[in-house]
Protein backbone atom coordinates (compact mmCIF):
# COMPACT_ATOMS: atom_id res chain seq x y z
CA UNK A 1 0.00 0.00 0.00
CA UNK A 2 3.03 2.47 1.03
CA UNK A 3 4.40 1.66 -2.25
CA UNK A 4 1.47 2.46 -4.18
CA UNK A 5 1.13 6.40 -2.58
CA UNK A 6 5.22 6.69 -2.87
CA UNK A 7 4.42 5.50 -6.82
CA UNK A 8 1.39 8.08 -7.21
CA UNK A 9 3.36 10.80 -5.14
CA UNK A 10 6.42 10.90 -7.21
CA UNK A 11 4.74 10.25 -11.08
CA UNK A 12 2.20 12.84 -10.31
CA UNK A 13 5.34 15.59 -9.02
CA UNK A 14 7.76 14.48 -12.21
CA UNK A 15 4.64 14.70 -14.66
CA UNK A 16 4.49 18.66 -13.48
CA UNK A 17 8.09 19.32 -15.05
CA UNK A 18 7.60 17.82 -17.99
CA UNK A 19 7.65 20.93 -19.71
CA UNK A 20 8.48 20.86 -23.59
CA UNK A 21 9.00 17.28 -23.08
CA UNK A 22 10.11 14.51 -20.80
CA UNK A 23 13.51 14.93 -20.61
CA UNK A 24 12.88 18.30 -18.33
CA UNK A 25 12.14 15.70 -15.79
CA UNK A 26 15.07 13.40 -16.06
CA UNK A 27 17.24 15.02 -13.04
CA UNK A 28 14.05 14.82 -10.78
CA UNK A 29 12.98 11.26 -11.42
CA UNK A 30 16.96 9.83 -11.55
CA UNK A 31 16.97 11.17 -7.59
CA UNK A 32 13.37 10.12 -6.61
CA UNK A 33 13.85 6.51 -8.39
CA UNK A 34 16.99 5.62 -7.93
CA UNK A 35 19.00 7.86 -4.63
CA UNK A 36 15.55 8.31 -2.96
CA UNK A 37 13.47 5.05 -3.38
CA UNK A 38 16.05 2.82 -4.39
CA UNK A 39 13.21 1.30 -6.96
CA UNK A 40 16.13 1.04 -9.47
CA UNK A 41 19.71 1.76 -10.31
CA UNK A 42 20.50 4.34 -12.86
CA UNK A 43 21.56 2.05 -15.29
CA UNK A 44 18.68 0.48 -14.94
CA UNK A 45 16.41 3.26 -15.38
CA UNK A 46 18.33 4.14 -18.28
CA UNK A 47 17.63 1.07 -20.04
CA UNK A 48 13.81 1.53 -19.03
CA UNK A 49 13.77 5.33 -20.74
CA UNK A 50 15.49 4.20 -23.32
CA UNK A 51 13.24 1.07 -24.37
CA UNK A 52 10.45 4.03 -24.01
CA UNK A 53 11.81 5.77 -26.90
CA UNK A 54 10.90 2.48 -29.12
CA UNK A 55 7.18 2.80 -28.00
CA UNK A 56 4.59 3.90 -30.00
CA UNK A 57 2.96 7.05 -28.61
CA UNK A 58 3.96 8.50 -25.46
CA UNK A 59 7.37 7.71 -25.08
CA UNK A 60 7.10 8.69 -21.20
CA UNK A 61 4.49 5.35 -21.05
CA UNK A 62 8.42 4.12 -19.86
CA UNK A 63 7.09 5.45 -16.22
CA UNK A 64 4.78 1.98 -16.26
CA UNK A 65 7.91 -0.75 -16.97
CA UNK A 66 9.11 1.70 -13.04
CA UNK A 67 5.59 0.47 -11.70
CA UNK A 68 6.14 -2.65 -12.63
CA UNK A 69 9.64 -3.11 -11.30
CA UNK A 70 7.90 -1.56 -8.21
CA UNK A 71 4.42 -3.81 -7.69
CA UNK A 72 4.16 -5.81 -11.03
CA UNK A 73 1.26 -4.40 -13.16
CA UNK A 74 -1.44 -2.54 -10.23
CA UNK A 75 1.97 -0.77 -9.99
CA UNK A 76 2.54 0.03 -13.92
CA UNK A 77 -1.48 1.66 -13.76
CA UNK A 78 -0.75 3.78 -11.18
CA UNK A 79 2.62 4.99 -11.83
CA UNK A 80 0.90 5.61 -15.33
CA UNK A 81 -2.48 7.10 -13.88
CA UNK A 82 -0.54 9.30 -11.51
CA UNK A 83 2.31 10.40 -14.39
CA UNK A 84 -0.58 11.40 -16.94
CA UNK A 85 -3.94 12.05 -15.28
CA UNK A 86 -2.47 15.59 -13.18
CA UNK A 87 -1.22 17.15 -16.28
CA UNK A 88 -4.45 15.09 -18.24
CA UNK A 89 -6.66 17.55 -16.25
CA UNK A 90 -4.59 20.62 -16.36
CA UNK A 91 -4.41 21.05 -19.86
CA UNK A 92 -8.06 19.97 -19.57
CA UNK A 93 -8.81 22.97 -18.09
CA UNK A 94 -6.61 25.57 -19.08
CA UNK A 95 -6.74 24.37 -22.62
CA UNK A 96 -10.49 25.74 -22.34
CA UNK A 97 -9.31 29.17 -20.44
CA UNK A 98 -6.58 29.87 -22.98
CA UNK A 99 -9.06 30.00 -25.82
CA UNK A 100 -10.94 32.50 -24.23
CA UNK A 101 -7.38 34.74 -23.43
CA UNK A 102 -6.41 34.99 -27.17
CA UNK A 103 -6.09 38.58 -26.73
CA UNK A 104 -4.39 38.94 -23.24
CA UNK A 105 -1.13 39.99 -24.57
CA UNK A 106 0.31 37.85 -21.67
CA UNK A 107 -0.58 34.99 -23.16
CA UNK A 108 2.19 35.16 -26.00
CA UNK A 109 5.16 36.43 -23.30
CA UNK A 110 4.47 33.01 -21.83
CA UNK A 111 4.84 31.05 -24.97
CA UNK A 112 7.69 32.87 -25.88
CA UNK A 113 9.78 32.56 -22.82
CA UNK A 114 8.95 29.44 -21.73
CA UNK A 115 10.17 28.27 -24.86
CA UNK A 116 14.11 28.48 -24.20
CA UNK A 117 13.38 27.62 -20.50
CA UNK A 118 12.20 24.47 -22.15
CA UNK A 119 14.98 23.90 -24.42
CA UNK A 120 17.29 24.18 -21.31
CA UNK A 121 15.67 21.76 -18.98
CA UNK A 122 16.10 19.41 -21.74
CA UNK A 123 19.45 20.06 -22.81
CA UNK A 124 20.09 19.44 -18.83
CA UNK A 125 18.34 16.11 -18.42
CA UNK A 126 20.17 15.22 -21.92
CA UNK A 127 23.43 15.87 -20.26
CA UNK A 128 23.15 14.21 -17.06
CA UNK A 129 21.12 11.02 -19.12
CA UNK A 130 24.36 10.92 -21.66
CA UNK A 131 27.08 10.62 -18.81
CA UNK A 132 25.60 7.59 -17.45
CA UNK A 133 24.56 6.42 -20.83
CA UNK A 134 27.44 7.22 -23.41
CA UNK A 135 30.27 5.17 -20.92
CA UNK A 136 32.54 3.80 -24.02
CA UNK A 137 33.51 5.06 -27.56
CA UNK A 138 31.11 2.70 -29.11
CA UNK A 139 28.18 4.13 -27.20
CA UNK A 140 29.33 7.66 -28.45
CA UNK A 141 29.63 6.60 -32.00
CA UNK A 142 26.17 5.18 -31.62
CA UNK A 143 25.02 8.29 -30.41
CA UNK A 144 26.64 10.43 -32.77
CA UNK A 145 25.58 8.28 -35.68
CA UNK A 146 21.71 8.30 -34.74
CA UNK A 147 22.12 12.47 -34.06
CA UNK A 148 23.06 12.95 -37.84
CA UNK A 149 20.99 9.88 -39.12
CA UNK A 150 18.02 11.72 -37.57
CA UNK A 151 19.00 15.34 -38.89
CA UNK A 152 19.98 14.57 -41.88
CA UNK A 153 17.04 11.94 -43.34
CA UNK A 154 13.68 10.85 -42.29
CA UNK A 155 14.29 7.74 -41.13
CA UNK A 156 11.66 5.92 -38.76
CA UNK A 157 13.13 6.70 -35.16
CA UNK A 158 12.28 3.25 -33.79
CA UNK A 159 14.46 1.77 -36.97
CA UNK A 160 17.83 4.00 -35.58
CA UNK A 161 16.97 2.50 -31.90
CA UNK A 162 16.88 -1.06 -33.18
CA UNK A 163 20.03 -0.42 -34.82
CA UNK A 164 21.59 0.85 -31.66
CA UNK A 165 20.57 -2.58 -30.03
CA UNK A 166 21.90 -4.48 -32.59
CA UNK A 167 25.32 -2.39 -32.31
CA UNK A 168 25.20 -2.99 -28.62
CA UNK A 169 24.68 -6.99 -28.92
CA UNK A 170 27.64 -7.36 -31.62
CA UNK A 171 29.92 -4.94 -30.15
CA UNK A 172 29.84 -4.33 -26.58
CA UNK A 173 28.28 -8.17 -25.54
CA UNK B 1 -0.16 37.62 -30.69
CA UNK B 2 0.14 36.72 -34.29
CA UNK B 3 -3.12 36.19 -36.48
CA UNK B 4 -2.41 32.53 -36.96
CA UNK B 5 -2.97 31.36 -34.22
CA UNK B 6 -6.18 32.98 -33.30
CA UNK B 7 -9.34 31.08 -33.42
CA UNK B 8 -11.70 31.79 -36.21
CA UNK B 9 -14.96 32.12 -35.62
CA UNK B 10 -16.32 30.34 -38.51
CA UNK B 11 -14.10 27.36 -38.19
CA UNK B 12 -15.60 26.87 -34.52
CA UNK B 13 -18.91 27.27 -35.84
CA UNK B 14 -18.29 24.90 -38.40
CA UNK B 15 -17.09 22.20 -35.92
CA UNK B 16 -17.52 18.78 -37.25
CA UNK B 17 -19.91 16.05 -35.36
CA UNK B 18 -17.19 13.79 -34.64
CA UNK B 19 -18.63 10.36 -32.83
CA UNK B 20 -16.72 8.73 -29.53
CA UNK B 21 -15.87 5.71 -30.90
CA UNK B 22 -14.44 7.44 -33.99
CA UNK B 23 -12.71 9.89 -31.90
CA UNK B 24 -11.25 6.55 -29.21
CA UNK B 25 -10.68 4.56 -32.87
CA UNK B 26 -8.46 7.50 -34.50
CA UNK B 27 -6.35 8.47 -31.27
CA UNK B 28 -5.81 4.27 -30.59
CA UNK B 29 -4.01 4.20 -34.15
CA UNK B 30 -2.20 6.70 -33.67
CA UNK B 31 -1.11 5.47 -30.03
CA UNK B 32 -0.52 2.82 -32.12
CA UNK B 33 1.41 3.93 -35.01
CA UNK B 34 3.74 7.44 -33.75
CA UNK B 35 7.00 7.18 -32.59
CA UNK B 36 9.49 9.25 -30.77
CA UNK B 37 9.45 13.08 -31.91
CA UNK B 38 6.94 12.17 -34.80
CA UNK B 39 4.14 12.22 -32.82
CA UNK B 40 3.11 15.83 -34.09
CA UNK B 41 3.71 15.05 -37.74
CA UNK B 42 1.13 11.54 -37.04
CA UNK B 43 -1.28 14.38 -35.44
CA UNK B 44 -1.43 16.30 -38.35
CA UNK B 45 -1.83 14.17 -40.73
CA UNK B 46 -4.41 12.44 -38.73
CA UNK B 47 -6.42 15.27 -37.59
CA UNK B 48 -6.32 18.09 -40.51
CA UNK B 49 -5.43 15.75 -43.08
CA UNK B 50 -7.22 12.63 -43.32
CA UNK B 51 -10.02 13.17 -40.97
CA UNK B 52 -10.66 16.95 -41.47
CA UNK B 53 -11.52 16.86 -37.55
CA UNK B 54 -9.45 20.26 -37.32
CA UNK B 55 -7.85 23.12 -39.92
CA UNK B 56 -4.50 24.39 -39.46
CA UNK B 57 -5.04 27.21 -37.64
CA UNK B 58 -6.64 25.28 -34.98
CA UNK B 59 -3.78 22.66 -34.64
CA UNK B 60 -1.52 25.43 -34.47
CA UNK B 61 -3.29 27.03 -32.10
CA UNK B 62 -3.50 23.74 -29.95
CA UNK B 63 -0.12 23.00 -30.52
CA UNK B 64 0.76 26.37 -28.93
CA UNK B 65 -1.08 25.43 -25.50
CA UNK B 66 0.30 21.75 -25.56
CA UNK B 67 3.58 22.85 -25.87
CA UNK B 68 3.24 25.46 -23.19
CA UNK B 69 2.06 23.26 -20.51
CA UNK B 70 3.31 20.49 -18.87
CA UNK B 71 2.71 17.05 -20.02
CA UNK B 72 4.24 15.45 -23.47
CA UNK B 73 2.62 16.87 -27.00
CA UNK B 74 1.03 13.46 -27.54
CA UNK B 75 -1.40 13.50 -24.81
CA UNK B 76 -1.62 16.92 -24.48
CA UNK B 77 -2.95 17.33 -28.04
CA UNK B 78 -5.39 14.09 -27.20
CA UNK B 79 -7.08 15.99 -24.76
CA UNK B 80 -7.11 19.05 -26.22
CA UNK B 81 -8.27 18.13 -29.76
CA UNK B 82 -10.64 15.44 -28.08
CA UNK B 83 -12.31 18.36 -25.70
CA UNK B 84 -12.18 20.76 -28.92
CA UNK B 85 -14.23 18.13 -31.29
CA UNK B 86 -16.53 16.17 -28.21
CA UNK B 87 -16.12 17.81 -25.09
CA UNK B 88 -14.99 16.05 -22.32
CA UNK B 89 -15.37 12.80 -23.22
CA UNK B 90 -13.89 13.07 -26.32
CA UNK B 91 -11.04 14.49 -24.19
CA UNK B 92 -11.41 11.12 -22.39
CA UNK B 93 -11.60 8.81 -25.29
CA UNK B 94 -8.46 10.42 -27.33
CA UNK B 95 -6.89 9.91 -24.04
CA UNK B 96 -7.17 6.47 -23.59
CA UNK B 97 -6.89 5.74 -26.94
CA UNK B 98 -3.54 7.82 -27.27
CA UNK B 99 -2.25 5.71 -24.36
CA UNK B 100 -3.48 2.53 -24.62
CA UNK B 101 -0.93 0.97 -26.72
CA UNK B 102 2.00 2.74 -24.98
CA UNK B 103 1.02 1.15 -21.75
CA UNK B 104 0.64 -2.22 -22.74
CA UNK B 105 4.02 -2.31 -24.68
CA UNK B 106 5.73 -0.58 -22.15
CA UNK B 107 3.95 -2.97 -19.08
CA UNK B 108 4.69 -5.77 -21.05
CA UNK B 109 8.40 -4.20 -21.38
CA UNK B 110 9.15 -4.14 -17.94
CA UNK B 111 7.67 -7.17 -17.31
CA UNK B 112 10.32 -8.47 -19.78
CA UNK B 113 13.25 -6.61 -18.39
CA UNK B 114 12.25 -7.74 -14.93
CA UNK B 115 12.80 -11.23 -15.53
CA UNK B 116 15.79 -10.92 -17.84
CA UNK B 117 18.60 -8.71 -15.89
CA UNK B 118 21.43 -9.99 -14.96
CA UNK B 119 20.59 -13.16 -16.55
CA UNK B 120 21.47 -12.36 -19.91
CA UNK B 121 24.27 -10.05 -20.58
CA UNK B 122 23.22 -10.10 -23.86
CA UNK B 123 20.04 -8.07 -22.86
CA UNK B 124 22.20 -5.46 -21.48
CA UNK B 125 24.24 -5.19 -24.22
CA UNK B 126 21.34 -4.31 -26.30
CA UNK B 127 20.09 -2.02 -23.86
CA UNK B 128 23.63 -0.35 -23.83
CA UNK B 129 23.04 0.86 -27.46
CA UNK B 130 19.80 1.72 -27.24
CA UNK B 131 20.51 3.64 -24.50
CA UNK B 132 23.02 5.44 -26.67
CA UNK B 133 20.97 5.71 -29.71
CA UNK B 134 18.38 7.07 -27.58
CA UNK B 135 20.79 10.14 -26.75
CA UNK B 136 21.07 10.76 -30.04
CA UNK B 137 17.76 10.78 -31.06
CA UNK B 138 16.66 12.96 -28.23
CA UNK B 139 20.21 15.61 -28.64
CA UNK B 140 18.87 15.31 -32.86
CA UNK B 141 15.31 16.54 -31.49
CA UNK B 142 16.34 19.00 -29.41
CA UNK B 143 18.71 20.07 -31.92
CA UNK B 144 15.85 21.24 -34.96
CA UNK B 145 14.29 22.85 -32.30
CA UNK B 146 16.48 25.29 -31.33
CA UNK B 147 18.01 25.61 -34.52
CA UNK B 148 14.51 26.99 -35.69
CA UNK B 149 13.55 28.99 -32.28
CA UNK B 150 16.80 30.26 -30.52
CA UNK B 151 17.14 33.82 -31.69
CA UNK B 152 19.17 36.58 -30.17
CA UNK B 153 20.63 37.29 -27.06
CA UNK B 154 17.78 36.62 -24.62
CA UNK B 155 17.25 33.03 -25.78
CA UNK B 156 20.61 31.97 -25.57
CA UNK B 157 21.09 33.40 -22.03
CA UNK B 158 17.32 31.26 -20.63
CA UNK B 159 18.63 28.31 -22.13
CA UNK B 160 22.31 28.51 -20.79
CA UNK B 161 20.48 29.71 -17.22
CA UNK B 162 18.51 26.40 -17.30
CA UNK B 163 21.68 24.10 -18.33
CA UNK B 164 23.55 25.39 -15.32
CA UNK B 165 21.50 26.09 -12.88
CA UNK B 166 20.21 22.17 -13.18
CA UNK B 167 23.53 20.88 -14.18
CA UNK B 168 26.27 22.67 -12.50
CA UNK B 169 24.49 24.33 -9.67
CA UNK B 170 22.50 21.16 -8.63
CA UNK B 171 19.52 23.95 -7.95
CA UNK B 172 16.25 21.33 -8.66
CA UNK B 173 14.59 21.37 -11.87
CA UNK B 174 11.39 22.81 -10.23
CA UNK B 175 13.23 25.47 -9.03
CA UNK B 176 14.91 26.46 -12.32
CA UNK B 177 11.37 25.95 -13.85
CA UNK B 178 9.83 28.77 -11.80
CA UNK B 179 12.58 31.08 -11.72
CA UNK B 180 14.37 31.10 -15.01
CA UNK B 181 10.76 31.08 -16.45
CA UNK B 182 9.28 33.94 -14.58
CA UNK B 183 12.16 35.75 -15.86
CA UNK B 184 12.14 34.90 -19.15
CA UNK B 185 8.15 35.31 -19.57
CA UNK B 186 9.42 39.01 -17.83
CA UNK B 187 11.83 39.37 -20.21
CA UNK B 188 9.24 38.96 -23.36
CA UNK B 189 6.67 41.06 -21.51
CA UNK B 190 4.08 42.90 -23.07
CA UNK B 191 5.30 45.60 -25.11
CA UNK B 192 5.21 47.69 -28.12
CA UNK B 193 5.16 45.73 -31.23
CA UNK B 194 8.56 43.82 -30.80
CA UNK B 195 8.24 41.75 -34.35
CA UNK B 196 9.07 37.65 -33.27
CA UNK B 197 6.88 35.35 -34.70
CA UNK B 198 5.98 33.31 -31.19
CA UNK B 199 4.93 30.40 -33.53
CA UNK B 200 8.53 29.29 -34.44
CA UNK B 201 9.18 27.09 -31.85
CA UNK B 202 5.67 25.46 -32.37
CA UNK B 203 5.79 25.13 -36.37
CA UNK B 204 9.20 23.83 -35.80
CA UNK B 205 7.78 20.67 -33.76
CA UNK B 206 6.04 20.19 -37.08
Amino acid sequence: MDQFSSLAGVFSYLSLLTVGGGMAAWPEMKTLVVATHHWMSEAQLIHVYSVGQMSPGPNMMMVAAIGVKVAWIPGALIAALAFFLPTGVLTFVVGRVWTKLANWPWRESIQRGLGPVAIGLAVAGLLSFGRGSITSWVALAVALAVFFATVRTKINPALLILGGALVGVVALH
Amino acid sequence: MSESVVPQPAAVASKPQVALLDMFLTFLQIGATSFGGGVVAYLRSALVGKKKWLDDVEFLELMSISNTLPGLNATNMAILAGDRLCGTAGSVAAMLGMCLPAFIFMTAAGIAYDSSTGSRPMVTAALHGVAAAAVGLIAATWYQIGKKSVKGFYDAFFILAAVLGVNHFKISVPVVLIGVGAVAIFAYRPRKPEKEDPDQWISSLR
